[in-house]
């Protein structure tokens, strides 16, 4: 049994605790590991993974092979078997903390022949190869279940429910060629429609098209709700609507003059510079008598407690009262940004005054004056939190960002299968040929959406044609 | 002599005499019964097939025709296996035809009808000359066991006959009744005795789950009040394809019959919407599950209101009868309203019904109780095959009972057990189906069903097969050489087309012109020109012979699998990975004492599931709905710990 293991398919994951320290490690366990990492990695000496001893340590560039460019500098460690955490052959790559770095690398690693780690993969391989003392296989196996169960809530979290609609509308558009593709397989004799090749074509390049839609969607962060979470916080009127429109460059929130108009807050998601942003636009946080708004206001403070970033809007034009310093006191001590908004206007006190007033010398260096409404001084804010990015200062958590890896892989074989589907009705192939790849394409769309029904089109077969003796 | 013998089980069955000791009982003279008794026989069991009369021995009691698609299939295996359906359909068809021949070789499914009465007398007869065989028309009121092994049967009047092992393919007798309008008689198919003498009270005491289902067929007609000129012909084909590998197209061949096509009406709709009150399947006198893929009429006129006609073939019963099976009209309404709705069809006017359509009523295991031997996992030695186990389907039948009797017969003999996985055979996916999914329904094959489909053709059953059937003692010396002289010749033809190298001559791009295909520049391999999706084999041959290159005289099927093999390469390699991937799973076997209550990491509905179908491997754990993959890796890691504390 163990040997069946040693050397199972390379799996890639990221090994270290989500969110946290400026470092990170992707481990890759498995059959071609090495060659996975030699595929994407530079090492600074030019010599490559495969040619050299176990246990030794790398310095270079893990480099994307298809455009070339460099995505980060790292530390690579090769471990051949048997000796490693797996007894597989196993490398790791430190790299920089960000979770936009640590995502991209691992889709590199993907897109070289690494599927991601199931949860728990691991050890459970430690274990299946002699690895692990007899007395663990409990807490391996608590590990599975338990980790499985986490990952699947998040995933199912991460799914917008727009996107969770537009899934199963593609899935239904195949499932209904496939069924009248099945049905006319199965009863040749019976007066079924046949199903034209050109048929197929035209369904299945219209689905493809609408998923590699969604791919350009995914790649720029929106296809799920996750991303950096950016709460924008400010009591009312300050111009928090007019700031998240400026950045989504859309006018989705009500942006009236009158306080208190956003009741509940509004999410958005937005690629900035290629990091993943997960805007929350909160109620004016205010204590009030008003009870709608007061739902609002407690919307408004989760969101603020949630979040890994806040921007604090403040008005330039306005003096602070006691409302701002309460809500500066709420932040102080998480990541955030107090953003003088209105600057277009007269502006009542310059940044270094406004740092002085908070009464917190500390806070001058986390201001930024911007004018929402004529989008000025946006790229500064953008650039300063790509660089709280980019050096690990913020991250997302580890969980959405594997959920969102899995979809997009899903949605790759999905589209793959559809092109595969496309070629062979090119090539005239017959239909019961094309069914292998449209239902590799049916079943990773039943991926992304968490539906593993195996007997759909026989059930359809018999709920739309009337068939039989 | 009364009081000498004792009586057994709760009906207190009394035992009148004792027979000699047999092997293998088999209760049942169906398509499963048949097989079942001869694979048994043929491995050297002293066997017994009962029957409640031997009249009823391979009798198709609903559809005249054996095949079609997956089922066509079906019958290929058993007859790679050294099962007897596909020769007897060859010996007694009236009409042969390839189904779906516009699509992949995959999916070509062969079909053939058969003359009913001399099907069944021909069965008959090579049951009667084969060794060590005895049929007995007689029924089976008792199972008797042993500390849980079977250990006899009780005929009704009393005859004991100790036994090794039992096979059960009771069909659509047990407790069977027949259902049309408000006419209900306890009967079995086609007016045969229904099976009520005690057997399911047996079944039932010793702990198995039993259920009701349902099924249906269709009026028999007296063809020659039938108008065919208003019908459309259905011929068989030209060139025949035979069911057995062992037979050849030539030394098959006879005149065939035609079937006809007409369709019913709104008038036709009208009388049966008219009648529904009357129908038994809506005044709720019958209860059992009948099957979603062979929808009675009134079924389907009321699900599918929108539909203006429905197609309905009429197919002739046999050479030496009148009777026409009215094929897509299965129907239990009373028999006035049958004959009414029949004559509204075009050429049915003034139809003669000479049997009526009915609904058939019989008891049946629930099939998660079997194994992938086909045992029933609470008795050793009783095994169960055919509609008793939940199926549809002459073919469907034969295939369980073939694969039961082989393994009550190795069972006995010692050795391992035949057990076909979803990547050899529709067998294997129809058992593996059965035993793991159940069903609720009566479960017929479909080639959706089949994973490999692409892999699990119908002209390659032999090739998938013949080895297996030769292990297991059915397939004998003489053919198993000529299968392996097959190989041979395949292979050595797929070496050929690859290294064969055609130059670009004018004749040959001549040729390619008008295949409407590009032309060739430099040499090109046959292989690579077979490829082109226009380029048949065919064309392929004719273009070495333009060029004059030598060819060996090749069996045709050797070089028609060379090249399907060839041109579907791509498609062929990518299914081979898939079923790569799936053998792991399926070749890690789970203890069968395993306690599933002992592994708390398991979700609770997955060891409930997992108790109840007691999967014996990780990757038939798999497919049981209610186990998750985080249960699967659960029950990998457990299986690790639990063989390292065997150790």
């Amino acid at each position: 049994m163990a040997d069946q293991y040693n050397g199972g398919p390379a799996i890639a994951a990221i090994s270290t605790p989500a969110g946290t320290g400026a470092i990170a490690i992707i481990r890759i366990s498995g059959r071609e590991s090495i060659e996975i990492v030699d595929a994407v990695f530079q090492p600074a000496d030019k010599s490559s993974l495969r040619d050299s001893p176990s246990h030794t340590i790398h310095y270079g560039w893990i480099v994307d092979p298809q455009t070339q460019d460099s995505v980060d500098e790292v530390l690579v460690m090769l471990m051949r078997a048997p000796r490693t955490f797996t007894r597989e052959d196993v490398v790791e790559i430190n790299c920089h903390g960000g979770a936009y770095i640590q995502g991209r690398i691992l889709e590199l690693l993907f897109q070289s022949g690494a599927r991601l780690a199931e949860p728990g993969e691991f050890t459970k391989r430690a274990f299946l190869n002699g690895r692990m003392d007899l007395s663990q296989a409990e807490a391996v196996m608590d590990l599975i279940s338990s980790q499985t169960d986490l990952s699947l809530r998040s995933s199912i979290h991460t799914l917008k429910g727009g996107l969770r609609e537009k899934i199963d509308m593609l899935r239904g558009g195949l499932l209904d060629l496939m069924t009248q593709i099945e049905a006319n397989i199965d009863y040749p004799e019976y007066d079924l429609e046949d199903v034209t090749l050109d048929q197929i074509q035209k369904t299945a390049a219209a689905i493809l098209e609408k998923m590699e839609d969604l791919w350009r969607t995914a790649e720029s962060g929106r296809l799920l709700k996750q991303g950096i979470k950016v709460a924008i916080v400010g009591r009312p009127n300050v111009g928090k609507s007019t700031l998240l429109n400026a950045l989504l460059r859309e006018q989705r929130a009500i942006v009236t003059d009158i306080p208190g108009t956003t009741r509940d807050t509004i999410e958005e998601f937005v690629d900035l510079g290629g990091m993943p942003l997960h805007l929350v636009d909160t109620a004016g946080i205010r204590e009030t008598e008003d009870v709608v708004e007061k739902i609002g206001v407690d919307l408004a403070r989760r969101a603020a407690e949630e979040s890994d970033l806040i921007l604090m809007v403040v008005d330039a034009g306005m003096e602070l009262d006691g409302e701002d310093r309460a809500i500066f006191q709420e932040i102080r001590h998480k990541q955030y940004l107090i953003l003088l908004n209105k600057t277009d206007l007269t502006a009542a006190h310059s940044a270094d005054e406004f740092a002085a007033i908070l009464g917190d010398p500390q806070a001058r260096e986390h201001i930024l004056a911007v004018s929402a409404k004529e989008e000025k001084g946006l790229d500064t804010v953008e650039s300063r939190i790509r660089k709280l990015f980019f050096d690990g200062t913020i991250a997302i958590g580890k969980d959405p960002l594997i959920s969102n890896l899995r979809q997009k892989e899903a949605l790759r074989r999905g589209i793959a299968g559809l092109r595969a589907v496309l070629r062979g009705v090119e090539e005239g192939i017959p239909q019961d040929m094309i069914m292998i790849d449209l239902t590799d394409a049916y079943d990773a769309l039943g991926e992304i959406s968490g539906h593993c029904v195996k007997d759909d089109v026989i059930q359809e077969i018999f709920s739309r044609f009337c068939l039989g003796k | 002599m009364d009081t000498e013998y004792p009586v057994l089980g709760s009906k207190e069955h009394q035992i009148v005499y004792w027979e000699e000791d047999i092997d293998v009982a088999v209760i049942g003279g169906g398509h499963a019964g048949c097989e079942a008794a001869l694979a048994c026989a043929r491995l050297g069991m002293r066997t017994i097939l009962f029957a409640m009369n031997l009249d009823s021995i391979a009798m198709m009691p609903c559809n005249p025709n054996i095949g079609g698609t997956s089922k066509g299939h079906l019958v290929r295996e058993i007859d790679a296996l050294g099962g007897e359906m596909g020769k007897n359909i060859d010996r007694t068809y009236i009409q042969s035809r390839m189904l779906n021949t516009a699509k992949g070789p995959a999916v070509h499914s062969l079909r053939a009808q058969a003359d009913k009465a001399r099907y069944k007398e021909a069965m008959k007869l090579v049951l009667e000359k084969q060794d060590s065989l005895w049929i007995r028309q007689s029924e089976v009121v008792y199972i008797d066991t042993k500390n849980g092994s079977v250990s006899g049967v009780l005929t009704a009047p009393g005859g004991y006959y100790p036994c090794k092992s039992v096979i059960i393919c009771t069909g659509t007798y047990l407790q069977a009744s027949c259902i049309h309008g408000t006419y209900r008689v306890q009967t079995g198919p086609g007016g045969m005795q229904a099976a009520c003498g005690g057997l399911t009270d047996c079944l039932r005491d010793l702990g198995l789950p039993l259920r009701r289902f349902k099924t249906g067929t269709p009026a028999r007609v007296d063809g020659r009040t039938l108008d065919f000129q208003k019908m459309e012909e259905q011929k068989g084909d030209e060139h025949i394809v035979p069911f057995s590998f062992e037979n050849s197209p030539d030394a098959i061949r006879r005149p065939q019959r035609s079937c006809w096509l007409t369709y019913t009406n709104e008038r036709t709709h009208a009388i049966i919407r008219n009648n529904l009150h009357r129908s038994p399947l809506y005044s709720g006198d019958i209860r059992g599950i009948g099957p979603r893929y062979c929808p009675s009429i009134e079924d389907k006129v009321v699900r599918f209101a929108d539909k203006e006609r429905h197609q309905v073939f009429l197919e002739p019963e046999g050479d030496h009868t009148f009777e026409y099976y009215v094929s897509g009209m299965s129907s239990s309404l009373p028999e006035d309203v049958q004959r009414d709705m029949l004559r509204t069809l075009p050429g049915l006017e003034h139809v003669q019904i000479m049997r009526t359509g009915y609904a058939i009523e019989y008891d049946c295991i629930d099939p998660l109780a079997l194994d992938h031997t086909l045992q029933i996992k609470q008795v050793k030695g009783l095994y169960s095959a055919g509609q008793f186990n939940g199926s549809s389907g002459y073919e469907e039948a034969a295939a369980q009972g073939l694969i039961a009797g082989i393994n009550a017969a190795l069972s006995i003999k010692g050795g391992d057990p035949l057990i076909l996985d979803r990547s050899q055979a529709y067998i294997g996916v129809l058992i593996d189906d059965l035993v793991t999914k159940g069903t609720n329904e009566p479960y017929r094959m479909m080639t959706s069903r089949a994973e490999y489909r692409l892999l699990l053709r119908q002209d390659n059953a032999d090739l998938r097969l013949t080895e297996l059937g030769y292990k297991v003692g059915l397939i004998s010396h003489a053919r198993y050489s000529r299968f392996l002289r097959k190989k041979e010749e395949i292979s050595q033809e797929i070496e050929r087309l690859e290294n064969t190298c055609l130059s670009a001559s004018a004749e040959v791009n001549e040729f390619l012109n008008s295949l409407k295909t590009s032309s060739i520049r430099s040499g090109v391999s046959l292989a690579e020109l077979l490829r082109r999706p226009e380029i048949s084999y065919g064309d392929v041959i004719a273009m070495g012979d333009l060029a004059a290159i030598e060819r060996p005289h090749l069996d045709s099927a050797a070089g028609e699998q060379a090249a399907i093999q060839i041109k579907y390469q791509g498609y062929i390699e990518k299914q081979m990975q898939q079923v790569e991937q799936f053998k792991k799973l399926e070749q890690k076997l789970i203890p069968q004492e395993l306690n599933y209550e002992e592994i708390p990491s398991l979700r609770l509905e997955a060891r409930q599931k997992l108790s109840k179908v007691r999967p014996r491997s990780v990757g038939q754990a798999s497919r049981i709905s209610g186990v998750s993959p985080a249960d699967v890796n659960v029950l990998l890691v457990y299986l690790e710990q639990y063989r390292l504390c065997k150790k």
